[in-house]
């Protein structure tokens, strides 16, 4: 339990309700944990187009919209799944409160999604014209419009940072739990974004030139460093306020959340900066890609330790 | 007109008529609570005091919990009552991450946020709230604090140094107000809340949010499995079923 008590009044709670549980738990954590892998293949899509030939990367076109539909999706399944009241979702479209980052999120997230499947349809259509089946409209509309991918794809690029940063926000709204302040979790959005989208795309970069792999790399290498300092400063002097340093004071003195934090700080951060320097020394793929795992499995670890920790707040 | 409420934590003696009013008054179901009585004890034997706060939600001006509602499910009514349409509310549980006074609470049998509301029906019809009517010794005061001559402005004016609002650094602007509290009966941070068994029951964190009896899938079946048939007699039920006499903690 979190607090922390003034040792010479010895105030006991004697007779109180249970207090709340944990109320986002590990079902919104996948939704961060996907949606980053969502939007980040984007943002290192357009970073890598911008700094290598297309040639270089030659299936990123197909495989960075796909890759990104199937997080959005996930992302948005577990969205839905979250609420009480699944099928009342259509309210934030007719009934939406503009003051709610919740609202702005869902309303750019699906325009996002949106965009993100008509590139799908414009690059599945060209790379492979008997998919799904043959005579499909949305691919066969696809291939039609070929030009219009490079065409939607500055506004996907734009509507991406949004998307990341909208999370942020919603946990800095979330006023009741001080560890979530709006500075760090919008960088640490941004952070996870290029670590997820980065991981992602290693997995799929065996035909890419050794340059473009190198920046993979290095976009992972980078991001995996600045997030594991912006951790390491928060978890250890976030000094800010009362409730932050006693949630964290909690989790310092042990327990599982602190063993999970550590093997998810390991798993996410160190492995792979470690490994990633390593690839841009020597190139070794299998290692860039258990560097991609570790990354990927450590960012859930540490998400939902981060998630969960504030929680564990009596409010009242 | 911005109606309020204050506590006179002097008066309280904790006898809990406020929080069985409410749960009778709203139909509150089991394992939820819109107004509760917190018994915290102070001190070491035999020099120790026991002090009553009842909580319930501060109709904040400023309401982080109407801000992040993304439906307008919670809204302001013009007497300044921050009332809830359970009828638009989608369960996101975004109000009961951002009240900081853990004031709201998922609906078990509806799925969906709820809260104190100042019996808003009742204020409608011109009565006071079901607390404030139960409550023996007065400590409840309840109206308009917008009006000088309301008894709750007079109160208030009358112990201007001693009123005080729950974590007023979270600049919500409660319309809640007590007298007579401490740091350490207002600040749930100063006392310490212990696990296991207590003096009446086991007190921990709830295992749940919202409707135990059903699952995830269940939410999507719902409107076509009569989920509607969950009640408190059916909670009940499984709660019995559940945990043994001895488990609960003999109470």
């Amino acid at each position: 339990m979190v607090e922390s008590t003034i040792r010479a009044t010895q105030a006991v709670v004697t007779l109180d309700v249970p207090i709340q549980g944990i109320i986002w738990g590990s079902i919104i954590t996948v939704n961060m944990w996907a949606k980053s892998i969502g939007t980040g293949v984007v943002f290192l899509a357009g970073f890598l187009w911008f700094r290598h030939n297309k040639e270089d990367m030659p299936n990123l076109r197909w495989t960075m919209p796909l890759i990104a539909f199937i997080a959005l999706n996930i992302f948005l399944i577990f969205t839905l799944v979250d609420l009480h009241q699944p099928y009342r979702m259509v309210n934030i479209f007719l009934h939406p409160s503009w003051s709610s980052a919740i609202t702005w999120g869902s309303w750019l997230a699906s325009l996002f999604l949106v965009l993100i499947a008509m590139l799908m349809f414009i690059s599945i259509g060209e790379k492979f014209p008997g998919v799904p089946f043959k005579g499909c409209l949305l691919t066969k509309f696809g291939r039609n419009n070929s030009a219009l991918y490079e065409k939607l794809m500055p506004f996907v690029l734009f509507l991406a940072i949004p998307v990341t940063m909208y999370t942020a926000i919603i946990m800095a709204q979330s006023s009741a739990r001080e560890l979530w302040q709006a500075p760090t979790e919008v960088m640490q959005m941004i952070w996870a974004a290029l670590m997820a989208g980065s991981a992602a795309l290693i997995f799929i970069s065996g035909s890419w030139t050794k340059e473009a792999r190198k920046d993979l790399a290095l976009v992972l290498t980078f991001s995996v460093f600045f997030s594991f300092a912006m951790y390491m400063s928060e978890y250890f002097f976030s000094f800010k306020s009362a409730e932050a340093e006693a949630v964290l004071a909690f989790v310092h003195s042990g327990g599982e959340y602190n063993i999970k934090f550590w093997i998810g700080m390991v798993l996410g951060f160190i492995v792979p900066f470690f490994l990633g320097m390593s690839h841009m020394k020597s190139e070794n793929m299998t290692l860039l890609r258990f560097a991609a795992l570790s990354a990927l499995v450590g960012l859930f670890l540490v998400k939902d330790v981060w998630l969960k920790i504030p929680q564990l707040l009596a409010l009242s | 007109m911005k109606l309020g409420f204050l506590v006179d934590l002097n008066l309280c003696m904790g006898c809990k008529g406020c929080e069985i009013a409410c749960k009778v008054e709203n139909e509150v179901p089991l394992s939820t609570w819109r107004l509760r009585v917190k018994y915290i004890d102070v001190g070491v034997f035999p020099d120790t005091s026991r002090s009553f706060t009842p909580l319930r939600c501060n109709h904040c001006e400023n309401a982080p919990c109407e801000r992040i509602c993304p439906v307008s499910a919670l809204h302001y009514l013009e007497n300044g009552i921050v009332n809830i349409d359970s009828e638009r509310c989608i369960g996101c549980a975004g109000c009961m991450m951002a009240c900081p006074y853990g004031a709201i609470y998922m609906d078990p049998e509806t799925n969906t946020a709820d809260k104190c509301t100042y019996c808003a029906h009742r204020i409608e019809s011109g009565m006071m709230p079901a607390c404030v009517v139960a409550c023996p010794v007065e400590a409840n005061i309840f109206g308009d604090i917008e009006d000088d001559h309301s008894h709750i402005s007079q109160y208030i004016m009358e112990h201007r140094g001693a009123v005080q609002v729950r974590k007023p650094e979270k600049h919500t602007s409660p319309t809640h107000f007590y007298v007579g509290g401490g740091n350490q009966t207002l600040n749930p941070l100063a006392h310490q809340r212990l696990e296991g068994y207590d003096l009446f029951n086991k007190i921990t964190h709830l295992d749940h949010v919202g409707d135990k009896n059903h699952g995830i899938l269940d939410r999507f079946l719902a409107p076509f499995a009569g989920h509607d048939a969950v009640d408190n007699a059916s909670l009940l039920a499984s709660e019995i079923a559940e945990e043994s006499h001895e488990q609960e903690g003999g109470h």
